[in-house]
Protein backbone atom coordinates (compact mmCIF):
# COMPACT_ATOMS: atom_id res chain seq x y z
CA UNK A 1 0.00 0.00 0.00
CA UNK A 2 1.24 3.26 -1.01
CA UNK A 3 0.40 7.14 -2.07
CA UNK A 4 3.40 7.47 -4.27
CA UNK A 5 4.01 6.39 -8.02
CA UNK A 6 6.42 2.89 -8.06
CA UNK A 7 8.46 2.43 -11.05
CA UNK A 8 6.56 -0.86 -12.80
CA UNK A 9 10.02 -1.88 -15.03
CA UNK A 10 12.04 -1.88 -11.69
CA UNK A 11 8.84 -3.39 -9.75
CA UNK A 12 8.90 -6.35 -12.17
CA UNK A 13 12.49 -6.49 -12.99
CA UNK A 14 13.36 -6.72 -8.69
CA UNK A 15 10.56 -9.30 -8.24
CA UNK A 16 12.02 -11.33 -11.03
CA UNK A 17 15.45 -10.83 -9.84
CA UNK A 18 14.50 -12.09 -6.26
CA UNK A 19 13.33 -15.75 -7.93
CA UNK A 20 15.26 -18.99 -8.17
CA UNK A 21 13.92 -21.53 -10.36
CA UNK A 22 11.08 -19.76 -11.47
CA UNK A 23 10.61 -19.86 -15.43
CA UNK A 24 7.69 -17.90 -15.84
CA UNK A 25 6.64 -14.64 -14.29
CA UNK A 26 3.70 -12.66 -15.39
CA UNK A 27 2.35 -9.30 -14.50
CA UNK A 28 -0.44 -6.71 -14.46
CA UNK A 29 -0.68 -3.25 -14.50
CA UNK A 30 -4.06 -1.19 -13.63
CA UNK A 31 -3.89 2.62 -14.91
CA UNK A 32 -6.03 5.01 -14.69
CA UNK A 33 -8.63 5.69 -17.69
CA UNK A 34 -8.92 9.35 -18.76
CA UNK A 35 -13.14 8.28 -19.50
CA UNK A 36 -12.72 9.61 -23.13
CA UNK A 37 -10.62 13.04 -21.77
CA UNK A 38 -13.70 13.66 -19.58
CA UNK A 39 -11.59 13.17 -16.15
CA UNK A 40 -9.86 15.44 -14.56
CA UNK A 41 -8.42 13.01 -11.64
CA UNK A 42 -9.44 9.99 -9.64
CA UNK A 43 -9.31 9.47 -5.45
CA UNK A 44 -8.41 6.23 -3.93
CA UNK A 45 -9.87 5.69 -0.71
CA UNK A 46 -8.99 2.30 1.35
CA UNK A 47 -9.48 0.68 5.14
CA UNK A 48 -5.99 0.83 6.36
CA UNK A 49 -5.41 -2.07 8.18
CA UNK A 50 -8.09 -3.99 6.48
CA UNK A 51 -6.57 -3.43 3.38
CA UNK A 52 -2.74 -4.77 4.37
CA UNK A 53 -5.05 -8.16 5.98
CA UNK A 54 -7.17 -8.47 2.76
CA UNK A 55 -3.96 -8.09 0.37
CA UNK A 56 -2.22 -10.88 2.40
CA UNK A 57 -4.92 -13.07 2.66
CA UNK A 58 -5.77 -13.25 -1.22
CA UNK A 59 -1.79 -13.93 -1.57
CA UNK A 60 -1.95 -16.84 0.53
CA UNK A 61 -5.09 -18.00 -0.96
CA UNK A 62 -3.05 -17.91 -4.51
CA UNK A 63 0.04 -19.32 -2.88
CA UNK A 64 -2.16 -22.58 -1.20
CA UNK A 65 -3.85 -22.78 -4.97
CA UNK A 66 -0.74 -22.88 -7.23
CA UNK A 67 2.72 -23.92 -6.93
CA UNK A 68 4.28 -20.27 -7.18
CA UNK A 69 7.56 -19.25 -6.22
CA UNK A 70 6.43 -15.61 -5.14
CA UNK A 71 4.20 -12.77 -5.68
CA UNK A 72 3.64 -9.01 -5.16
CA UNK A 73 0.67 -6.64 -5.01
CA UNK A 74 1.23 -3.05 -5.10
CA UNK A 75 -1.70 -0.58 -4.81
CA UNK A 76 -2.01 3.16 -4.23
CA UNK A 77 -4.31 5.75 -2.54
CA UNK A 78 -5.14 8.91 -2.77
CA UNK A 79 -5.71 11.24 -5.62
CA UNK A 80 -4.65 9.84 -9.08
CA UNK A 81 -4.22 11.59 -12.72
CA UNK A 82 -5.47 9.86 -15.84
CA UNK A 83 -2.88 7.52 -17.13
CA UNK A 84 -1.25 7.33 -13.60
CA UNK A 85 -0.59 3.48 -12.56
CA UNK A 86 -2.91 2.70 -10.12
CA UNK A 87 -1.64 -0.78 -9.16
CA UNK A 88 -0.08 -3.70 -10.21
CA UNK A 89 0.76 -7.59 -9.50
CA UNK A 90 3.15 -9.89 -10.33
CA UNK A 91 3.12 -14.09 -10.05
CA UNK A 92 6.11 -16.42 -10.60
CA UNK A 93 5.93 -19.93 -11.19
CA UNK A 94 8.20 -22.96 -12.58
CA UNK A 95 5.47 -22.73 -15.44
CA UNK A 96 3.71 -20.21 -17.24
CA UNK A 97 -0.03 -21.85 -16.65
CA UNK A 98 0.16 -21.06 -12.85
CA UNK A 99 1.48 -17.84 -12.89
CA UNK A 100 -1.15 -16.71 -15.24
CA UNK A 101 -3.96 -17.79 -13.38
CA UNK A 102 -2.38 -16.81 -9.76
CA UNK A 103 -1.85 -13.19 -11.56
CA UNK A 104 -5.88 -13.46 -12.80
CA UNK A 105 -7.15 -14.43 -9.63
CA UNK A 106 -4.99 -11.85 -7.57
CA UNK A 107 -6.69 -9.18 -9.56
CA UNK A 108 -9.97 -10.77 -9.37
CA UNK A 109 -9.90 -10.86 -5.74
CA UNK A 110 -8.20 -7.59 -5.24
CA UNK A 111 -11.11 -6.10 -7.36
CA UNK A 112 -14.02 -6.45 -5.16
CA UNK A 113 -12.57 -8.29 -2.15
CA UNK A 114 -9.85 -5.75 -1.08
CA UNK A 115 -11.65 -2.13 0.91
CA UNK A 116 -10.73 -0.21 -2.06
CA UNK A 117 -13.33 2.60 -3.39
CA UNK A 118 -12.82 5.08 -6.17
CA UNK A 119 -14.78 8.22 -6.81
CA UNK A 120 -13.80 9.72 -9.90
CA UNK A 121 -13.66 13.22 -10.82
CA UNK A 122 -15.11 15.23 -13.98
CA UNK A 123 -15.92 18.29 -15.13
CA UNK A 124 -19.71 17.36 -14.36
CA UNK A 125 -19.07 16.59 -10.70
CA UNK A 126 -17.88 14.30 -8.51
CA UNK A 127 -18.95 9.95 -8.16
CA UNK A 128 -18.36 6.85 -7.04
CA UNK A 129 -17.66 4.31 -9.12
CA UNK A 130 -20.17 1.81 -8.91
CA UNK A 131 -18.99 -1.88 -8.61
CA UNK A 132 -19.76 -4.01 -11.62
CA UNK A 133 -21.52 -7.51 -12.00
CA UNK A 134 -18.92 -8.74 -13.95
CA UNK A 135 -16.33 -8.22 -11.07
CA UNK A 136 -18.24 -10.27 -8.88
CA UNK A 137 -19.02 -13.14 -11.40
CA UNK A 138 -15.24 -13.35 -12.23
CA UNK A 139 -14.66 -15.20 -8.56
CA UNK A 140 -17.56 -17.83 -9.58
CA UNK A 141 -15.03 -19.32 -11.97
CA UNK A 142 -12.24 -19.41 -8.99
CA UNK A 143 -15.11 -21.05 -7.04
CA UNK A 144 -15.53 -24.05 -8.72
CA UNK B 1 -16.83 -0.27 19.93
CA UNK B 2 -16.09 2.06 16.67
CA UNK B 3 -17.88 2.13 13.94
CA UNK B 4 -16.50 3.22 10.95
CA UNK B 5 -17.82 4.47 7.20
CA UNK B 6 -15.87 4.57 3.95
CA UNK B 7 -16.95 5.89 0.64
CA UNK B 8 -20.59 7.74 0.03
CA UNK B 9 -21.26 5.66 3.37
CA UNK B 10 -18.84 8.42 5.04
CA UNK B 11 -20.41 11.30 2.80
CA UNK B 12 -23.66 10.68 3.80
CA UNK B 13 -23.08 10.01 7.26
CA UNK B 14 -20.68 12.97 7.70
CA UNK B 15 -18.23 11.14 9.64
CA UNK B 16 -15.73 9.00 9.26
CA UNK B 17 -15.92 6.90 12.72
CA UNK B 18 -17.59 7.05 15.71
CA UNK B 19 -17.36 5.05 19.25
CA UNK B 20 -20.89 3.92 19.83
CA UNK B 21 -22.10 2.00 23.06
CA UNK B 22 -21.70 -1.79 22.29
CA UNK B 23 -25.05 -3.75 22.79
CA UNK B 24 -26.55 -4.36 19.80
CA UNK B 25 -26.22 -8.57 18.86
CA UNK B 26 -25.90 -8.47 15.72
CA UNK B 27 -25.10 -6.38 12.36
CA UNK B 28 -28.44 -6.26 11.56
CA UNK B 29 -29.87 -4.47 15.57
CA UNK B 30 -26.33 -2.35 15.14
CA UNK B 31 -27.87 -0.97 11.56
CA UNK B 32 -31.54 -1.07 13.46
CA UNK B 33 -30.32 1.25 16.62
CA UNK B 34 -27.95 3.66 14.16
CA UNK B 35 -31.17 4.30 11.63
CA UNK B 36 -32.97 4.98 14.30
CA UNK B 37 -31.02 8.03 15.08
CA UNK B 38 -31.08 10.75 12.94
CA UNK B 39 -32.35 10.84 9.14
CA UNK B 40 -28.80 10.98 7.82
CA UNK B 41 -28.14 7.40 9.29
CA UNK B 42 -31.64 6.48 7.91
CA UNK B 43 -30.87 7.69 4.88
CA UNK B 44 -27.53 5.70 4.19
CA UNK B 45 -28.87 2.52 5.74
CA UNK B 46 -32.17 2.61 3.67
CA UNK B 47 -31.13 0.13 1.74
CA UNK B 48 -28.56 -2.41 3.08
CA UNK B 49 -28.64 -4.45 0.04
CA UNK B 50 -26.55 -1.85 -1.71
CA UNK B 51 -23.71 -2.29 1.34
CA UNK B 52 -20.93 -4.45 2.81
CA UNK B 53 -19.79 -4.54 5.98
CA UNK B 54 -16.58 -6.14 7.88
CA UNK B 55 -16.71 -6.86 11.70
CA UNK B 56 -12.86 -6.35 13.31
CA UNK B 57 -11.84 -5.91 10.03
CA UNK B 58 -13.16 -8.99 8.39
CA UNK B 59 -15.42 -9.43 5.41
CA UNK B 60 -18.73 -10.04 7.24
CA UNK B 61 -23.27 -9.96 7.02
CA UNK B 62 -25.59 -8.49 8.53
CA UNK B 63 -26.09 -11.64 11.03
CA UNK B 64 -22.60 -11.64 11.89
CA UNK B 65 -22.54 -11.33 15.85
CA UNK B 66 -21.15 -8.19 17.28
CA UNK B 67 -20.38 -9.88 21.10
CA UNK B 68 -16.71 -8.92 22.00
CA UNK B 69 -16.73 -7.07 18.32
CA UNK B 70 -13.96 -4.11 18.63
CA UNK B 71 -14.89 -2.66 15.26
CA UNK B 72 -17.42 -2.85 13.20
CA UNK B 73 -17.43 -1.11 9.12
CA UNK B 74 -19.89 -0.35 6.49
CA UNK B 75 -19.18 0.76 3.17
CA UNK B 76 -20.57 0.10 -0.60
CA UNK B 77 -19.24 -3.18 -2.49
CA UNK B 78 -15.45 -2.62 -3.16
CA UNK B 79 -13.65 -0.95 -6.20
CA UNK B 80 -9.84 -2.02 -6.14
CA UNK B 81 -7.97 -2.77 -8.93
Amino acid sequence: MQEAPFDFGAEANEFAARQTGMGAVVTFAGIVRDLGGALDHMQIEHYPGMTEKALRSIAEDAHARWDLGGSLIIHRHGNLRPDDMIMMVAAASRHRKDAFEAAMFLMDYLKSRAPFWKKETTKGGADWVAARAEDEDALEIWQR
Amino acid sequence: MDVLYFAWVRERIGLPRETVEAGAATVRDLVAQLSAREERYQAAFADITALRVAVDQELADFDTPLIGAREVAFFPPMTGG
